[in-house]
């Protein structure tokens, strides 16, 4: 399993059992971390062919889903915990999948890469498009569609009713209390219904 | 990793039941005998058995060829062998000619017991559930008390599921193909049509056509075009004959003019040469009827409950006599339930016979997922 420290975050907030889904699993290591460490009935969703193959190799249970429709199927409430690792921002259907994720689950849990990370911003300065650990891609094969900073995703949480629960902020793997903004790569949510 | 091969020369087994088969339409089979055939080895524990259930034409020639007949290999050839997705080196896959077939296994052109004469129209109707009940005996006579895996497409992948409810203890996996939970009314009016087909055929008489030395040809070979139109995809048929004639213009007559009508005509004469009307009857009944959830009010998830076996469930983007939509509605069921299930969606344009064919995305599906069954 290559390393995700998103990873070990995402594994606290599950507890021993549960059952959780995995939306844009990739190639199923998550689930498989969290069916060793927490015993969970896990289930992942995956539309890319290569993936599907891969998370079957991996003993894991996944579903072919366009995520984009919406996970229209899966009853209301009916998982514990439902992820989006580093997927959100390869979403065009960004508001679409948040309502459905907390309608399926009682939590969400999201992490995605910074923007307003200070190295992102500086690559930008200088005039070119930012390449890093937790944006890996060039410009012009990217998977991502959105592209957007901490800040921005708090302001979509209010003006759309969810509850930010709890939020982490890591900079290649450290953890970032101050300015996460600026100083954070990578941002892992702990979501819920509002109010 | 060998090259894919055949499993070479197979010859089919035969096992008769003398203790009598309580059947679901009322009544029972008092004695009868499946025909089957066997590919790999049975291992020491006897964990390593795969059964593949057939669909509406198929039979228990799943793989390989016959000694006599070279060009006679087997329905899932490109699946079943050395090195294929489900490797012989690793499992002992089992192939059956299910009951009221016309394949060897006892059905209505066997003779009754009670009149000395071929059972005709009064072989008694015969369910999915029958079939995996008289499995079920082949599997015990095997000495196989648990499957590794269940497997079939289409009418087979209805019998997987069966059998994961009927014996919920004897199955470890189940891969549920180009299959449904329940034909839809469509799918059952199509049925009807084919019936009709051979039920009005003047050389029918009454199912009894045996004994007066004819067979209702045309009414089974009306039933399997329009079969083979629902098992294709249009874009498949477009790409394939188009509106292609015979004769570069019309020449207005009801001889073969567009390619797509020689097709058909062939496919239809082809089957009527060697299938009996009577299990093509059965069969489609037997489709019709299958429902597993009608004993629960309609209710698939509460029909599933009981199944404990893990499962694989695949569909094909253009089926659209069986549509992913069907697949879906079981994969659902089974996600209530918790059951451990995957879902694959198959990109292919070949409608619903993809399942038979050699789609690459989907054999190596198959191939990862066999590959994980431990034995």
């Amino acid at each position: 399993m290559s390393y995700r420290y998103d990873y070990e975050v995402i594994t606290q907030w599950i507890a021993p059992g549960e059952k959780v889904l995995d939306l844009g699993c990739g190639d199923g290591s998550l689930l498989k971390h969290l069916a060793e460490v927490r015993q969970v009935q896990g289930y992942g969703v995956e539309n890319d062919p290569d993936k599907l193959l891969a998370c079957t190799r991996n003993g894991v249970n996944v579903i072919q889903m366009d995520m984009e429709k919406g996970l229209a199927g899966i009853e209301d409430g009916f998982f514990d915990h439902v992820i989006m690792s580093l997927s959100l921002q390869a979403m065009h259907n960004t508001q679409g999948i948040l309502v459905e994720m907390l309608r399926v689950a009682r939590e969400a849990v999201v992490s995605f890469p910074n923007f307003g990370y200070w190295r992102h911003r500086q690559s930008i300065l200088n005039g070119r498009m930012p390449v890093s650990e937790s944006l890996p891609h060039q410009w012009f094969n990217t998977p991502n569609v959105r592209f957007f900073t901490i800040s921005d995703f708090d302001a979509l949480c209010e003006m759309n009713g969810i509850a930010v629960r709890e939020r982490l902020a890591f900079d290649e793997g450290k953890l970032i209390l101050d300015e996460p903004n600026f100083l954070a790569s990578v941002a892992v949510y702990r979501l819920g219904r509002g109010g | 990793m060998i090259q894919p091969q055949s499993v070479g020369v197979v010859a089919p087994q035969r096992a008769h039941f003398a203790e009598p088969l309580p059947l679901r339409s009322g009544g029972s089979l008092p004695e009868y005998e499946l025909v089957y055939e066997t590919y790999g080895e049975l291992n020491a524990d006897r964990s390593n058995a795969v059964l593949v259930c057939h669909a509406l034409s198929g039979s228990h020639h799943v793989a390989g060829h016959y000694a006599d007949a070279p060009k006679n290999i087997g329905w899932w050839d490109n699946l079943v062998g050395p090195g294929k997705p489900l490797d012989t080196r690793k499992f002992f896959v089992i192939g059956v000619n299910n009951l009221g077939g016309c394949h060897g296994s006892t059905g209505p052109m066997s003779i009754n017991p009670a009149s000395g004469e071929p059972w005709g129209a009064d072989f008694p109707f015969v369910t999915v559930e029958d079939w995996v009940e008289a499995q079920a005996r082949l599997a015990d006579r095997l000495g196989i008390a648990r499957f590794a895996a269940i497997v079939g497409g289409s009418l087979g992948g209805m019998q997987a599921l069966s059998w994961t409810l009927q014996y919920p203890e004897r199955v470890a996996n189940a891969v549920v193909i180009a299959s449904a939970p329940k034909l839809t009314a469509q799918n059952i009016a199509f049925n009807e049509v084919a019936r009709q087909a051979i039920l009005s055929d003047p050389d029918f008489h009454g199912g009894h056509y045996y004994a007066h030395g004819v067979v209702p040809t045309r009414g089974l070979k009306l039933a399997r075009m329009v079969g083979h139109i629902t098992y294709l995809s249009d874009d498949a048929m477009g790409d394939k004959f188009g509106r292609s004639l015979r004769h570069g213009k019309a020449i207005y007559s009801y001889d073969v003019e567009f390619e797509i009508e020689s097709y058909l005509r062939y496919q239809g004469d082809k089957f009527a040469g060697f299938f009996d009307a009577n299990t093509y009857l059965l069969a489609t009944k037997a489709l019709d009827y299958f429902d597993p959830a009608f004993e629960h009010g309609g209710n698939l998830p509460a029909a599933l409950a009981r199944a404990t076996a893990d499962f694989l469930v695949v569909s094909f983007s253009t089926d659209w006599r069986f549509s992913p939509a069907r697949s879906r509605e079981i994969v659902y069921a089974l996600l209530h339930n918790q059951r451990n299930v995957s879902y694959a969606e198959i990109e292919s344009d070949a409608g619903h016979d993809s399942f038979l064919l050699d789609e690459a995305q989907y054999h190596a599906l198959l191939t990862a997922y066999f590959d994980r069954i431990k034995v």
